[in-house]
């Protein structure tokens, strides 16, 4: 028992050394999280400016089109910041920083990987937060106590869901520069086709289908719910051209893709850090 | 009974047979330096030790310990400084120290006495505090040392710590390394630099191309030679045909022993004479009988060099220079990254 608990304060010790560790990185390099703030905001003055004079009831559910956006960017915004959550830990491969950790007597290496997982949700959640914020200001609106629940919630999953894919890219490529065009060629694409932009209903056949497959899209409508101040999970969040998806159904299948990434990742991990 | 226990450890990279059925032994609280030319085996041999990699075959081990099967017991009683300096540029010296303190699990007040002493061993107030990126590479690899130490380790494993290092650093390290083995800490040092392991070891193998070719102290090494080391030319460049026929000369005077025809020196004529004997004053008669002068002649005691000549036919930096051009460090460093 007494073993069990150093155990667990040990895991906490290394956790808690490796998140400081990248947080004292962003502290004194604040240029990734500032970038990761502007971005999105620029987009939502450009893009809310775009759509500013749509005629009413242009869009289903909201009253403009920044009302509409600011779902889409908040989860571009995790999105982005967890698809590059890999590269830390790729340049630690490359300039042989892992090899400090691998070496030491990490109660569990784990570790390392729950450290990029705390890391990228703190700082994905203080991108959105400031979005929202600033959403907010430009009278878009904010959510109710429950929406924030959902937002936050939502943003976790997909935090994980990405992370983890990011995590496994920097063990499986050759270098950074492989990984950055990656990120390079799945950013846009992925943003484009998901409901971030557009409904699903403006879009043609195909590429309905495309975004209503793709995971942005099962983040994006529960928050984009959550924007309507509603209490219901019931309610259909998503027309998607295979049927009507809940609030709640989205959720679900995001929460099963992530635990289904994280258990595929397991072995690559534990083949990589053992 | 040795601190370390390295049996008949292999190891491959694809085509390329690092280690060949390596053994040694290491006992508790010595020195022990291994010696041999980029691209031996040595960084293999010390990855292996240092638990980043796992042998194809073999066994290792410390404290009775199994290295590959106990792989976390072992890190938890070794210290490990790599070739190539990993720290993180961004981060002070004390933070990496700190960082690294919780790595090893080191209590808040053990660590930051700890950080403290080797702060003042290796002579490090000054720049400690300053960002890791703005260090000269002597601080880099005090730093690197300090952090390898942080936990009181058993056994302390270094790869070629001193490569590329000012003097004083240098002088700084070694010194730090003498007294951590006076202290009873078992050391393992790897280096292509002679005399930093003449200087340091207690004991020390010679690698070449992933075996062991010689083993034993510095002096027994040396004292096996047998005699002081001449140095023979007859012309400033020879030739391979000439050079053997001088050799065979050589070979039958007495007391001359040993002889090596060193290709990349001008086909000189390396050999050990005997020290009992005046064995100039014959070579001089046999090699004018055969219509030779002599154009250099330089005698030595015996280095590490001669031993290591003595066993491959070249010397260090011969061995040095050919194997520049046969190594990619590209994909070297690719096949390393986990």
């Amino acid at each position: 028992m007494e073993l069990k608990q150093y155990n667990l304060f040990y895991l906490y010790q290394e956790t808690f050394a490796l998140t400081k560790r990248l947080f004292i990185q962003l502290q004194r390099r604040p240029s990734t999280l500032l970038a990761g703030i502007l971005q999105p905001i620029i987009w939502l003055f450009l893009f809310g400016s775009l759509f500013s004079k749509a005629p009413e009831g242009f869009l289903p559910g909201v009253d403009s089109y920044g009302n509409f956006l600011g779902a889409g960017l908040i989860v571009f915004t995790a999105f982005s910041g967890a698809l590059n959550s890999g590269l830390p830990l790729m340049f630690d491969r490359e300039f042989g920083f892992l090899n400090r950790l691998l070496v030491a007597p990490l109660t569990s290496r784990l570790s390392i990987v729950l450290s990029s997982f705390f890391y990228i949700t703190i700082l994905s959640f203080v991108q959105s937060i400031v979005i929202m914020i600033v959403s907010y200001i430009l009278g878009y609106g904010w959510p109710n106590l429950y929406g924030l629940g959902i937002v936050f919630t939502t943003l976790i999953l997909l935090v994980l869901f990405v992370t983890s894919i990011s995590l496994c890219l920097a063990f499986v490529l050759p270098g950074h520069i492989e990984l950055i065009a990656l990120i390079f060629v799945i950013n846009l694409p992925l943003l484009f086709a998901s409901t971030a932009l557009a409904p699903i209903s403006f879009m043609p056949n195909w590429l309905g289908w495309l975004a209503s497959l793709n995971p942005l899209t099962f983040a994006i409508e529960p928050i984009r719910t959550a924007y309507t101040q509603t209490m219901d999970l019931e309610l259909v969040a998503l027309h998607a051209p295979y049927g009507d998806l809940t609030c709640k159904s989205c959720i679900l299948i995001l929460f099963s893709l992530t635990v289904f990434s994280l258990t595929i990742i397991r072995p690559l991990l534990n083949r990589k850090l053992n | 009974m040795n601190h370390i226990e390295v049996n008949e450890l292999s190891k491959s990279y694809s085509d390329i047979e690092a280690l060949k059925n390596l053994s040694l032994g290491i006992e508790a609280g010595t020195l022990f330096g291994i010696l041999g030319p980029n691209g031996a085996g040595k960084s293999t041999l010390i990855k292996i030790l240092a638990t980043l990699i796992e042998p194809d075959s073999g066994e290792v081990f410390i404290n009775n310990i199994n290295l590959i099967k106990n792989s976390r017991k072992i890190r938890e009683l070794i210290g490990y400084v790599a070739q190539d300096i990993a720290l993180d540029k961004i981060l002070t010296g004390r933070e990496l120290l700190d960082f690294q303190s919780d790595l090893y699990h080191i209590n808040k007040n053990k660590k930051i006495e700890r950080i403290q002493k080797l702060v003042d061993q290796l002579k490090m107030h000054d720049w400690i505090d300053r960002k890791c990126g703005t260090y000269s590479g002597g601080m880099k690899r005090r730093v690197d040392l300090a952090a390898g130490l942080l936990h009181l380790p058993q056994v302390l494993i270094l790869d070629e710590p001193t490569v590329g290092l000012d003097i004083e650093s240098r002088n700084i390290i070694w010194q730090l390394l003498k007294d951590l083995r006076n202290n009873g800490m078992t050391i393992i040092l790897s280096s292509h630099y002679l005399d930093e392991i003449d200087k340091l070891a207690d004991k020390l193998v010679i690698i070449d191309n992933g075996r062991v070719i010689a083993q034993g102290t510095p002096s027994q090494l040396k004292n096996k030679l047998g005699g002081d080391r001449i140095t023979l030319k007859v012309k400033e460049f020879s030739n391979q045909k000439e050079a053997e026929k001088i050799g065979q000369i050589l070979s039958s005077i007495d007391g001359i022993s040993q002889i090596i025809i060193n290709e990349s020196q001008g086909f000189s004529i390396n050999f050990v004479a005997d020290k009992e004997k005046d064995l100039l004053t014959k070579l001089k008669v046999e090699l004018a009988f055969s219509k030779f002068e002599i154009f250099s002649l330089t005698q030595s005691q015996p280095s590490l060099d001669d031993v290591y000549l003595q066993a491959t036919g070249k010397t260090l930096l011969d061995a040095e220079i050919s194997m520049a051009g046969k190594r990619d460090f590209k994909k070297e460093s690719k096949q390393s990254m986990r």
